[in-house]
């Protein structure tokens, strides 16, 4: 892929970001969840790759909402499932 | 001033949406008010976003299900129309809806909008000049290809002013040319000789018995795809506001962004499984939203973007993008009786006989069906009461 591509600058792309141990467990005891319930991003994605995200890291989305200006979402980085 | 900044930072602390701190601060900017009267709007403001808030345990599904369903009713069932910029067709309507939720690889009328970079947007030539990087242009359009049945050859000459136009030289072409007949076209039982003082290119078969491979060849050579992208068959350029476009019939995220003067930033197709291969399943999320969006609007249907954002939510869920339908979303359904009321009831139930599955009755299918309170609304909420023993 070309080198002047970075996808994170596209107005489709939300920002992407690691978050540290202490946001994921702040997070999780938020919600009374594990982060099996959190929706999932696959470890090849685009995003994931640029910003350098592992397996088992949880990504915070800011997205650009159309009804509240700004939402956060979360999502766990898993491994593509092989087909 | 300063009164103004204890407001704000006041409206920033408040449990609100941004859009409504935003319109919040709008308006008290204006204004000249108490502390009191603050604290007054901020609660008013409070409350009337709590009651706008979904309540918990409401069935926000059916809700955008109906919501989206009742619109659908009236759209055109088939559209052949053209979508008013610049002759190119685009499937519209109810077909295109359904193409979206059924998460199709390839929609049947791949487009892309290719914005470009500032020095290349306000100029006509050079928009033209990119375009040419793009659309797909086989051999014939470059020069004269006659076919020498006495020599068994085909014979290409290139029209070298052809070539200056769109700014590809002689050399580049000739040296394609045989490469991409052996490696797109899969053709490969042919020899080439490159005479360059003649800008003449010379095909010839291998096999010299038989007249029909000359002429294969000859189709080949024709239609073998020499500049631009091969999956991109024509491509428009408009003047919108104040900028050149390109519209292109066919779709090559990948190859478009590699193209020298297209911003990457914001180009984009209307395929959206290219899109979560290139750009990601958030990019994914956003542009089924938008391809939905724009589809009801564009048949003149007004549907509340919240209903999208959950279909495109649910479909983006897991990493990639996931239909709505058996095999998607209502195939991947934890309980056995759900899947079993969707489609193919027989052999969802046989199947988890087979493998032992257990249905724990959390949804709304299953416990319709075993004749329970379904978990929505009140039926969600479970009392015990702890009664106080008379004395």
């Amino acid at each position: 892929m070309s080198t002047k591509l970075n996808v994170l600058d596209h107005v489709m792309v939300p920002d992407h970001k690691i978050m540290s141990d202490e946001e994921v467990s702040e997070l999780l005891s938020r919600y009374n969840i594990t982060t099996d319930h959190l929706p999932k991003i696959y470890n090849d994605d685009p995003a994931v790759k640029t910003i350098g995200a592992e397996v088992d890291n949880v990504i915070k989305v800011i997205r650009a909402s159309h009804t509240a200006g700004r939402a956060e979402a979360y999502r766990l980085v898993i491994k593509r499932p092989k087909k | 001033m300063t009164l103004a900044e204890k407001f704000d930072k006041k409206v920033e602390a408040a449990e609100l949406p941004q859009k409504t701190k935003d319109q919040l601060r709008k308006f008290l900017a204006e204004k000249d008010i108490s502390d009191a009267q603050f604290k007054q709007i901020l609660d008013k403001v409070y409350a009337e976003y709590k009651s706008t808030r979904i309540e918990a345990c409401e069935a926000v599904g059916v809700i955008a299900a109906q919501s989206i369903g009742e619109p659908g009713t009236q759209m055109t069932m088939r559209t052949f129309h053209y979508a008013g910029v610049a002759e190119i067709n685009v499937t519209l309507g109810l077909p295109r809806l359904i193409e979206i939720v059924d998460a199709r690889k390839e929609p049947s009328t791949p487009t892309m909008t290719v914005y470009l970079e500032p020095d290349y947007g306000i100029d006509r030539d050079k928009a033209r000049e990119v375009s040419w990087q793009i659309e797909a242009a086989p051999l014939h359009e470059f020069g004269d290809i006659t076919t020498d049945m006495e020599n068994m050859h085909v014979v290409v000459h290139l029209n070298t002013k052809v070539c200056d136009k769109r700014k590809i030289g002689a050399m580049d072409i000739m040296e394609a040319a045989p490469k991409k007949i052996r490696d797109r076209r899969h053709y490969r039982d042919f020899e080439h000789e490159i005479d360059e003082a003649n800008a003449t290119l010379i095909f010839s078969p291998k096999n010299k018995e038989s007249y029909q491979n000359l002429f294969q060849l000859a189709e080949h050579v024709r239609n073998v795809i020499v500049q631009g992208i091969d999956d991109i068959n024509r491509v428009v350029v408009r003047k919108e506001a104040g900028e050149y476009i390109l519209y292109t019939e066919g779709s090559n995220l990948k190859d478009v962004f590699d193209v020298i003067g297209v911003d990457t930033t914001r180009t984009r197709t209307n395929n959206i499984s290219e899109i979560a291969g290139v750009l990601g399943i958030e990019a994914a999320r956003n542009a089924i939203i938008h391809e939905a969006v724009s589809t009801l609007n564009e048949q003149g249907i007004a549907v509340d973007v919240r209903h999208l954002m959950l279909v495109s939510d649910m479909m983006c869920m897991e990493g990639e993008i996931k239909q709505i339908g058996r095999h998607g979303i209502a195939g991947e359904k934890e309980s056995v009786l759900s899947r079993a009321a969707f489609e193919v009831t027989v052999n969802h139930l046989l199947d988890a006989a087979v493998a032992n599955e257990v249905d724990e009755l959390s949804g709304v299918t299953e416990n319709v069906i075993v004749g329970q309170p379904i978990q929505l609304g009140t039926g969600d909420v479970k009392l015990i009461a702890v009664r106080q023993k008379d004395n």
